[in-house]
């Protein structure tokens, strides 16, 4: 199988979420507001332990600030499942392997399933129902349409994001582009001619100036 | 002439055209709600703890530090799963857990301690002779004279071949939401089988089948695998009994879902095949094995749509310590064509004839279809370039890439499942069809929208279509072996026929003719021939006063009366070719191309049709170069319980698909309407096996054809040159 380009996943987060997942409670970053990196970059005399109990985490979700209390092992996807009724993104490898949980965190997209809740603070959060603010359809999601980019539809929200931070960074790709740039998004139900043509028609149109992306 | 027929080709405003899928805006845009999308009042979730042994005996079950934790609401030990009971595979339920949220429900499965007892246990069958009393050899199957067909054989081949068993992996994992109010129960399952639940739930919790509510819209993945209410729906339906009758929500873990939720039989089988020089087939003998888990595994249909005359077939069904099969997109076609074509391919390698060549002179075996097969053979040839790729066994082109092209050919029922339908107009013009049915993404609610304004002359937004609630709809079978098509698009035209009979009777005396004078077309019922004498749909409505028109139609699956149209047939064929790329160093095949030819008698909606082929192709993809299933023998575990190491394709691995839908015989729209969620599924794997022996020369025998596999075959040949 040819090597994919995997949405986001700091080697870091997988650690963390097994940690806290391991142990109710974790040491992590006080600067953890400001995501992985800082995560990454930050030296462990700044620890502080949050948990195992629940704690206040506020998101910003397609343009909305959220306040929760969540425990620190729930996920960014299970956060916006079972807390915002936010479903579009969907829990199924669960361990950042087939995309169906893909939302856009400062403008990348990363797989939802393997970033924690507490670690997203501070960042935009777009899932794909920001994506249609207006209530009119995305001209990526008409392009899915049109083509039928989708059968059950069970990956199709998850692609759609992956899609459309894949066209923010790659306005114009080739057909080989689009084929690395998507292999970390799955489909069971074989939909991917169509999501191929959704993604190339998409730029083509975005090309003409005829839409904004 | 039947009212019901579908109308003539030139009538037709929608049948056959290319119509997006209508449900494609709430799918892209999350909107559509599945079952595992829900959040009902209150909601528990539950959680099981599953045995970590292949075959072992519950010793003892220790609970009562689970019951003590807070926020856990129910704690019961599944049936049959107490202290003396016996455990057949790995991941299999022994104790269910409800709690307020998934977090608790997790931490009270780790309080519980189960104490087992180990049992030897069998959990690979690829080698039959180690099966001991796990095979269950069925009696012998004679056609004709196998031993004078092998004397009359001029060329002989044999060889073993296999493909593994693989498993749904549908994305959207079984499970469900149960709820109870009093005795009363509602479910909210991802289903193929939305009417057919009911007693699937009923039956077993001993209540009446009037007790029980299905409520589904969309479903995330089927493919066989969720027909049946599943021992954790009953457990949750008891689970929440114990916790006050609150809706409680189980879905899968994924390593729950790739190895407890079914899976695809394997096969393997030696098989032997002889022919006369110029390639004519005399003989086959073929000694099989497969399992399906526990109960082992049945004979495919095998030799596969050529019906060579003399045959000698063994079969032993081998019983294993693992997750129980069920069906699988053409229940064990896809293993025959692969099996029979493959053995066949190498057939026509040894008596050096082309391939296609080779089944054009053997076609006479293929039964009444061998006419069809035939131009749909020359029609994917012409459309793979066959004539000017095609090369003997083995490219002898410099370099470590070697290019080949392989094909298989397949045939599947599809005849249209019993269905009732419920179509109503209402006096303000809109148009409700009710079936107790569901769309498993084949586009269902689309060809029911499309069928009901075709027959009533209304745009297609006309027509609102009603899935996913039993009983309230009218029943629907199941959706498997590619039967909805069929079903639900005769039920719908007879439905619609009928209620724009109704109508006609309403409104014929304002237009002052006979109700058989009347058509309703482009939004307006007029007088035939008379076209300026008209109403629009709003103004013949209005006359319906306070009374709505509602019309049932139903589909009979096995019906022949003439009077209730021609609306649906039974017998699909279709091929595939497929041109490959494999690297002789690293064991890489890339699929260049993958073209499928396919006949589904009348066409409703091409679009959808083509991504059923198109679907199915990928899939075959997936089953051909990665899918398996690898179990640890040692442990009696899976090793790749998780779809990282559980392989699917991606969108860069599937090459250039070409679906040529086959409409090219008058007679094939004349048949009506065909399932074909089944058919394309059963070629890719002789296709693209077959393709790959064409290139290295030599055949890799086993599927999924991995680089490993075909590094191996390689090496026995004789190394990486060619």
């Amino acid at each position: 199988m040819p090597k994919r380009d995997h949405p986001e996943r700091p080697s870091s987060l997988a650690v963390s979420r097994r940690g806290f997942l391991k142990g109710a409670g974790a040491v992590i970053s006080s600067g953890i507001a400001a995501g992985a990196e800082v995560l990454e970059a930050a030296a462990p005399q700044a620890a502080q332990v949050h948990g195992p109990g629940k704690v206040p985490i506020t998101l910003k979700i397609n343009g909305a600030s959220k306040s929760l209390s969540l425990e620190p092992r729930v996920t960014l996807l299970d956060a916006l499942r079972n807390e915002l009724e936010l479903t579009g993104a969907k829990r199924v490898c669960d361990r950042s392997t087939c995309g169906a949980c893909t939302v856009i965190v400062g403008g990348k997209s990363v797989y939802s399933c393997s970033v924690l809740a507490i670690e997203a603070q501070g960042k935009e959060i777009t899932t794909v129902e920001g994506l249609m603010p207006a209530g009119k359809l995305h001209a990526l999601q008409q392009a899915f349409i049109d083509n039928d980019g989708q059968q059950c539809g069970y990956c199709t929200p998850g692609f759609v994001m992956a899609c459309k931070a894949f066209l923010d960074k790659n306005p114009n790709p080739t057909i080989e582009q689009v084929r690395k740039g998507l292999g970390g998004n799955l489909c069971r139900c074989g939909t991917y001619v169509g999501v191929t043509q959704a993604v190339l028609e998409t730029a083509r149109k975005m090309k003409g100036g005829r839409v904004n992306v | 002439m039947s009212k019901y027929d579908w109308p003539e080709k030139s009538r037709r405003t929608l049948l056959g055209k290319r119509i997006a899928r209508l449900d494609g805006p709430d799918k892209v845009s999350g909107k559509a709600k599945y079952a595992s999308d829900l959040k009902r009042p209150g909601q528990l979730y539950a959680k099981f703890l599953r045995c970590p042994y292949a075959h072992a005996k519950v010793v003892s079950i220790d609970v009562s530090a689970a019951e003590k934790l807070p926020g856990v609401k129910a704690v019961k030990i599944c049936e049959n799963k107490g202290p003396g009971s016996e455990i057949q595979w790995a991941l299999d339920e022994v104790v269910g857990v409800v709690a307020v949220d998934e977090q608790t429900a997790e931490d009270a499965l780790k309080k519980i301690v189960v104490k087992y007892e180990k049992l030897p246990h069998l959990v690979n069958e690829r080698d039959l002779s180690k099966a001991g009393d796990r095979a269950k050899p069925a009696a012998e199957q004679k056609t004709g004279d196998p031993d004078k067909g092998f004397q009359e054989a001029e060329v002989v081949i044999e060889g073993e071949y296999g493909i593994p068993i693989i498993t749904h992996c549908c994305l959207e994992p079984h499970g469900q939401i149960v709820e109870w109010e009093n005795d009363q129960l509602t479910v909210h399952p991802s289903t193929q089988n939305v009417t057919g639940l009911i007693g699937q739930f009923a039956q077993p919790l001993q209540i009446p089948a009037a007790n029980v509510k299905i409520r589904m819209d969309y479903i995330g993945g089927g493919f066989g695998s969720k027909f049946g209410a599943d021992s954790w729906g009953l457990e949750s339906a008891h689970l929440s009994k114990q916790a006050g009758g609150k809706p409680v929500k189980t879905f899968l873990e994924r390593d729950a879902e790739l190895f407890v939720a079914g899976v695809r039989p394997s096969h393997f089988a030696r098989i032997k095949v002889g022919a006369k020089k110029d390639g004519t087939l005399v003989a086959w003998e073929s000694q099989s094995w497969s399992t399906g888990g526990p109960g082992g595994g049945g004979m495919a249909p095998i030799p596969y749509v050529i019906n060579i005359p003399n045959q000698r077939k063994k079969h032993s069904a081998i019983a294993t310590n693992t997750g129980p099969q069920r069906a699988w997109r053409a229940p064990n076609h896809p293993q025959a064509c692969w099996l029979t074509f493959a053995a066949l391919d190498d057939l026509a390698a040894k008596v050096n004839i082309d391939s296609l060549e080779f089944y054009m002179k053997n076609l006479s075996l293929a039964g009444e279809r061998a006419d069809l097969y035939r131009r749909e053979l020359l029609k994917a040839a012409e459309l793979i370039e066959w004539k000017k790729k095609w090369h003997p066994r083995g490219d002898t082109t410099a370099g470590y890439l070697k290019r080949g092209l392989g094909l298989g050919f397949h045939t599947w029922g599809g005849r249209g499942h019993n269905s009732e339908a419920r179509l109503t107009i209402d006096p303000d013009g809109s148009v409700n069809v009710f079936l107790g049915s569901q769309d498993l993404g084949t586009g269902t609610r689309t060809i029911i929208a499309m069928v009901a304004a075709e027959t009533l002359g209304l745009p297609l937004g006309s027509v609102k279509v009603n899935l996913g609630r039993a009983p309230d709809y009218p029943p629907s079978n199941a959706s498997g072996g590619s039967t909805t098509v069929g079903g639900v698009s005769a039920s719908t035209r007879r439905a619609a026929v009928d209620a724009l009979e109704q109508l006609f009777a309403k409104v014929a005396p304002t237009l002052g003719v006979e109700p058989s004078q009347l058509e309703s077309t482009g939004g307006k019922i007029q007088v035939k021939g008379a076209a300026a004498k008209n109403l629009s749909w709003q103004q013949a409505t209005v006359k319906l006063g306070v009374t709505p028109v509602s019309a049932t139609g139903k589909n009979v699956s096995q019906s022949n009366n003439p009077a209730d149209g021609k609306l649906i047939d039974s017998g699909v064929g279709g091929v595939q070719m497929a041109d490959v790329t494999v690297d002789i160093e690293t064991g890489v095949t890339k699929v260049n191309k993958f073209v499928a030819v396919q006949d589904c008698g009348l066409v409703i909606d091409e679009k959808l049709a083509e991504s059923q082929v198109l679907g199915a192709m990928i899939m075959g993809v997936c089953f051909s170069l990665f899918e398996e299933r690898v179990m640890d023998e040692v442990t009696g575990r899976p090793l790749n319980a998780n779809m990282e190491f559980y392989k699917l394709a991606g969108i860069g691995d599937i090459g250039d698909l070409v679906v040529h839908m086959w409409k090219d015989d008058p007679e094939q729209d004349a048949r009506g309407v065909i399932g074909l969620g089944e058919p394309p599924a059963n070629s890719p794997a002789a296709a693209i096996g077959n393709a790959i022996a064409n290139a290295i020369g030599v055949r890799v025998p086993q599927a999924p054809f991995t680089p490993r596999r075909v590094l191996a075959a390689l090496e026995k040949k004789g190394g990486l040159t060619s």
